[in-house]
């Protein structure tokens, strides 16, 4: 199967290549994780128990409060960060994050980019032209 | 591209020194995410900064910022800072690990190598220096941003901590979201049809139009308040809208400034109005509705508490104990703490059992650790806000009156 090219604004941070992990769920880093352990913790939240770690984010919108904008540059130094998040809709705090962290972000996609790329699937983004690229 | 004046490129070119270059650097990377034409001056910077969200790497970050000179180093608008992580008279009492506390310290020393004023509170628009209408801000807690937004009429994005701190060592922000008059406009509709009746109340309806907002740029506009609610109120609103949703303004039809009146915030017909009923209320506490009695501790926060609530907290507690199993816990800012102080408000509620805590709000204060470090885990709030975030940290949040919160705690179950 070819590749899929998916656009979406310019982003934020390098080019990556990951194994996504997606739902058509919501994102903050404080309300929605155990940044200790490096796992989904809320309760309600559809990856509730599921490892981030190293995986290309696939969400809906960035939810909740501000500290994701300090919180993405520490799990970053402690090795407990995503390699990239993938939101159809990124909000300040999500962006300012990313670059406080450098974290690759991308947003506004031409298509509901939860419904475009499953878990597992092989993923590079590419902040710089805000381009996704699915490998099947 | 972010167009730029002279004194904005020097400083980008480092004239000014490092730290304010790199803040430019981080100004324009947001700036170039969200199209900004250019920049905008901003008169406050309200800065949110935990050591639980800065993180050791936030930390180190401010600390390095602190190596300049002072030329270099001040910030250039009034900066006034969010809760801090950690009472340091209470520290003991709630058993906070003392990791966090020298880190507390080390963030407080920080702050004020940069010129930040130290004022620990999420409620500067009722104590600290009011927003007024049209004022461009860098205002850092989403509960901050909503009001200053949406009750005083004044102009701020989300700013998360980075941000706001290059905001306040540059004097300004991009120009995109809601600086722009075109993103201030109302985009769904909430009709009222009955009248919250406590701030637990008026948190909830904030909820349930949170959970629906579908992005940052959506602005709810809401009809059918009868009478205009109180500061309080419209904070507990907000707060929860902001929190739920991550919305930073919203327009109360006849209450809020820039809507006198419907069309003045609807660009042609106004959408279908979403209803909120008694019963829409009444199921955003059964969400939350536990299913024994048990109760570990109560915290009154998020945001911190006014005079008024505090006074209120007191008399629910005058004359009665909280039970030896549960800890009652409310937090406001060091302004209202000395006045709770110097009228017996802070004696009125700890004479109780219950503990005032100052400088603080509960989620900020390394919530799981404490919690753990308590054997905390069923909590109740009258705060919407609160029992949102407080799923992802291990406890089991519940939902109630402020009366409700005060008789569980003295009776040592959910009444």
């Amino acid at each position: 199967m070819a590749d899929r090219i998916i656009r979406g604004h310019v982003g934020i941070g390098p080019k990556v290549t990951g194994e996504a992990l997606v739902a058509n769920d919501n994102f903050s880093a404080r309300y929605d994780l155990n940044r200790v352990e490096g796992v989904f913790s809320r309760p309600t939240h559809k990856l509730v128990g599921q490892n981030y770690v190293g995986k290309v984010l696939v969400l809906n919108i960035a939810k909740g409060g501000v500290a994701t904008a300090w919180m993405l540059r520490e799990m970053a130094a402690r090795g407990m960060v995503p390699l990239a998040l993938l939101l159809n809709f990124a909000n300040p705090i999500m962006a300012q994050g990313a670059a406080f962290g450098d974290v690759p972000l991308i947003d506004r996609f031409e298509v509901d980019i939860t419904g475009a790329i499953e878990t597992g699937d092989q993923v590079t983004a590419e902040p710089g032209s805000g381009t996704v690229i699915v490998h099947r | 591209m972010v167009r730029l004046n002279n004194e904005e490129h020097a400083m980008l070119a480092g004239e000014f020194g490092e730290p304010r270059k790199l803040s430019m650097e981080h100004i324009l990377k947001i700036g170039n995410f969200f199209d900004a034409e250019d920049l905008v001056e901003v008169s406050q910077v309200h800065l949110m900064a935990d050591t639980e969200s800065t993180g050791e790497a936030g930390l180190e970050y401010l600390e390095m910022l602190g190596t300049y000179t002072e030329e270099e180093r001040r910030v250039r608008v009034p900066t006034v800072t969010d809760p801090l992580g950690c009472d340091f008279a209470k520290a003991g009492q709630i058993n906070q690990p003392e990791e966090f506390i020298a880190q507390e310290r080390r963030l407080s020393a920080a702050f004020e190598s940069l010129g930040i004023l130290i004022t620990q509170t999420c409620i500067n628009y009722q104590t600290i220096l009011p927003p007024v209408m049209g004022e461009h801000l860098a205002y850092g807690d989403t509960g901050s941003s909503i009001y200053a937004n949406s009750v005083m009429g004044a102009r701020t994005n989300f700013q998360g901590g980075p941000s706001a701190l290059a905001a306040a060592l540059t004097g300004r922000v991009p120009r995109y979201g809601f600086h722009l008059d075109e993103r201030r406009r109302g985009t769904n509709l909430w009709e009222l049809r009955c009248r919250p009746d406590s701030l637990s109340d008026w948190g909830a309806a904030g909820a349930i139009i949170g959970r629906a907002q579908n992005s940052y740029w959506e602005v709810p506009v809401i009809t059918g308040v009868d009478g205009s609610p109180t500061s309080d109120e419209l904070k507990q609103f907000g707060a929860a809208l902001a929190s739920f949703g991550s919305t930073p303004l919203f327009h109360m039809v006849g209450v809020t400034p820039e809507a006198p009146n419907l069309a003045s915030v609807c660009d042609g017909p106004p959408p279908a109005a979403s209803l909120i009923t008694q019963a829409d209320i009444n199921s955003v506490y059964s969400s939350y509705r536990p299913g024994d009695d048990k109760l570990d501790v109560v915290v009154f926060a998020a945001p911190q508490l006014s005079l008024v609530e505090m006074q209120k907290v007191g008399l629910l507690l005058r004359d009665r104990s909280v039970h030896d199993d549960v800890t009652v816990l409310a937090a406001t800012s060091p302004e209202i703490k000395a006045a709770c102080d110097r009228m017996r408000i802070t004696e009125m509620i700890e004479t109780s059992g219950a503990i005032v805590l100052e400088g603080v709000c509960f989620y900020q204060m390394h919530a799981r650790e404490i919690g753990e470090a308590n054997s905390w885990r069923r909590l109740m709030s009258n705060s919407a806000k609160i029992v949102n975030i407080l799923g992802g940290y291990g406890y089991e949040p519940v939902l109630g009156t402020m009366e409700h919160c005060i008789d569980s705690a003295v009776a040592g179950r959910i009444v």
